[in-house]
């Protein structure tokens, strides 16, 4: 099982128990999970990101269940050579949260960030929000991704691919059938904020949009990582979607990344 | 035993034409975690002849009445709360009077009119009469109004709830939306309101702050619209807690509060 939205490290907000490496590694052998897609979670707060970066990696060469998604911004002198970083190390994924770091979500710089990451061949992973709406600190006020953003962003390259967590089922109908079949089949969602029975948006969106387009993520530590399972414990689920969602749909963005390279 | 303390079913009067599916899905999900009681309530109409959190009394009894009927209909996992809008007082209080005749086990008040309100008074004296804690819907932490509802808070509850220290409180879904820290911070002197552990939040930390907040003699499980997330916090506290602490939260705390015999 691996888990695409997975962080370490403290959170500016509230606080959160369990968000040192070796804590989220627990976490994971708790409940089954044998690989983690894993962000430094000060550093999407940092005015520098990258300055998370070398712990990040420094971990994840220490617990070789974590595979190390590093923050990319672009609108920082020399973000290539970040990304550059990035590829030469076999990242999964890089992230960019144009919302906490006050980037214009379609603007010249995520774009060009796009470009350099579909020429690479590493997908570009981001959040439409951390926290629920109507909790978040007074001074949270990061604006939340967009399914405008998303169809702007699939469309702007041929062939960068994303990875987009936290979305709930609403957003994500209206970027897969707001897109052409090629432009969705660049995109991968995270089950983290589809709701289960009753309502049953997971079960739905796997009849609607496919097993090929979801990925396993929990956002731990900031949410409790039994609940991606949960859900998909009550959802009546194919075993060839739900081994995709587990393993082979992550895997396969991996494989295709150092392909690639 | 499991008692989710916080459950909802829908009927043909609603805005859903898929009711009859979200009422067996709930069901069934509620088998595959073991969920032996689900006690509901349904807010009147749910919105489609007056509104949800402002339901107008045919509403209202319609609502109380359809939930009679599925306790009926499932007489070994269905129990319920008879839902009022305490703006009108007669008819809120006929509605409790009704509903415990006829083996309605709780109070369900939503967001009709402010928890703290002194228009609650009576409706409270009246489910204390009979037995009946109340279930109180809650935003944590509520700092503004918000559409379509007089929401309260934790603050405007515990006002409420000391007004009444013989009546018992549950302060609904702690993972419904907003500040949690807010409600738990609030909760610790007021030992008649009770903490359900229900909402679609998952937030890491939560339920140990809940723990450290109230305890574990008063938390109760539920899961309110999203089964998946409670389950998942009922498999955390599995790790978290003994097996006797776990009991509190899945039975016997919920055993304790509502009328005897409401789960046999």
């Amino acid at each position: 099982m691996i888990d695409v939205n997975v962080f370490v490290g403290s959170y500016p907000w509230r606080p959160v128990p369990g968000s040192s490496p070796e804590a989220v590694l627990a976490a994971m052998e708790r409940v089954g999970i044998l690989e983690a897609w894993v962000t430094h979670l000060p550093s999407l707060y940092w005015k520098d990101p990258a300055e998370g970066n070398g712990w990040l990696y420094q971990t994840a060469e220490r617990i070789p269940p974590f595979r190390p998604v590093p923050v990319v911004h672009p609108g920082l002198p020399r973000w290539e050579m970040d990304l550059a970083e990035a590829l030469g190390r076999a990242a999964p994924a890089v992230r960019c949260d144009p919302g906490l770091l006050g980037l214009a979500p379609t603007g010249g710089e995520m774009l060009r960030l796009i470009h350099a990451a579909g020429d690479g061949g590493i997908p570009l992973l981001a959040a439409v929000r951390l926290e629920d709406g109507r909790g978040r600190h007074p001074l949270d006020v990061a604006p939340e991704l967009t399914p405008a953003v998303v169809r702007t962003w699939v469309r702007s390259h041929p062939h960068t691919r994303f990875v987009i967590t936290h979305a709930d089922r609403e957003f994500i109908e209206q970027v897969h059938f707001g897109s052409t079949p090629a432009e969705a089949a660049r995109i991968w969602w995270d089950i983290s904020w589809v709701w289960g029975p009753p309502e049953d948006h997971l079960g739905l969106l796997l009849a609607t949009v496919g097993g090929a387009r979801f990925l396993f993520g929990s956002g731990q530590p900031l949410r409790l990582p039994e609940t991606p399972l949960a859900r998909l414990d009550l959802t009546d689920i194919q075993p060839a979607d739900l081994r995709a969602i587990l393993t082979d749909n992550a895997t396969t963005l991996a494989t295709r990344n150092a392909a690639t390279q | 035993m499991l008692v989710d303390v916080h459950a909802h079913f829908y009927h043909e009067r609603g805005p859903r034409n898929d009711w009859r599916e979200l009422n067996a899905s709930r069901l069934k999900a509620g088998e595959r975690i073991g969920i032996t009681w689900h006690v509901s309530s349904i807010l009147g109409t749910w919105g489609r002849a007056s509104p949800t959190y402002f339901p107008s009394l045919d509403d209202v009894s319609y609502g109380n009445e359809q939930q009679r009927s599925l306790q009926r209909t499932h007489p070994d996992r269905i129990r319920c709360y008879v839902t009022v809008n305490p703006n009108y007082t007669a008819h809120a209080l006929a509605e409790i009077r009704r509903g415990a005749e006829q083996g309605m086990i709780g109070l369900k008040l939503a967001a009709s009119r402010r928890a703290d309100d002194p228009l609650l008074d009576p409706v409270i004296d009246a489910a204390r009469g009979h037995g009946l804690p109340v279930l109180h819907h809650v935003w944590q932490h509520r700092r503004r109004d918000w559409p379509g509802q007089e929401a309260s808070d934790g603050a405007e509850l515990c006002r409420l709830a000391a007004r009444h220290p013989g009546a018992t409180f549950i302060l609904a879904h702690i993972g419904g939306g907003g500040d949690w820290l807010h409600s738990l911070r609030i909760l610790r002197n007021h030992p008649n309101v009770n903490v359900d552990l229900s909402g679609s939040g998952v937030d890491g930390g939560m339920l140990e702050a809940c723990l450290h907040a109230v305890g574990v003699e008063r938390l109760l499980w539920g899961a309110d619209a999203t089964l998946c997330t409670g389950w998942a916090k009922l498999r955390y506290l599995e790790k978290l807690l003994s097996r006797q602490e776990l009991e509190l939260i899945r039975w016997r705390n919920a055993a304790r509060i509502f009328p005897p015999g409401s789960f046999s």
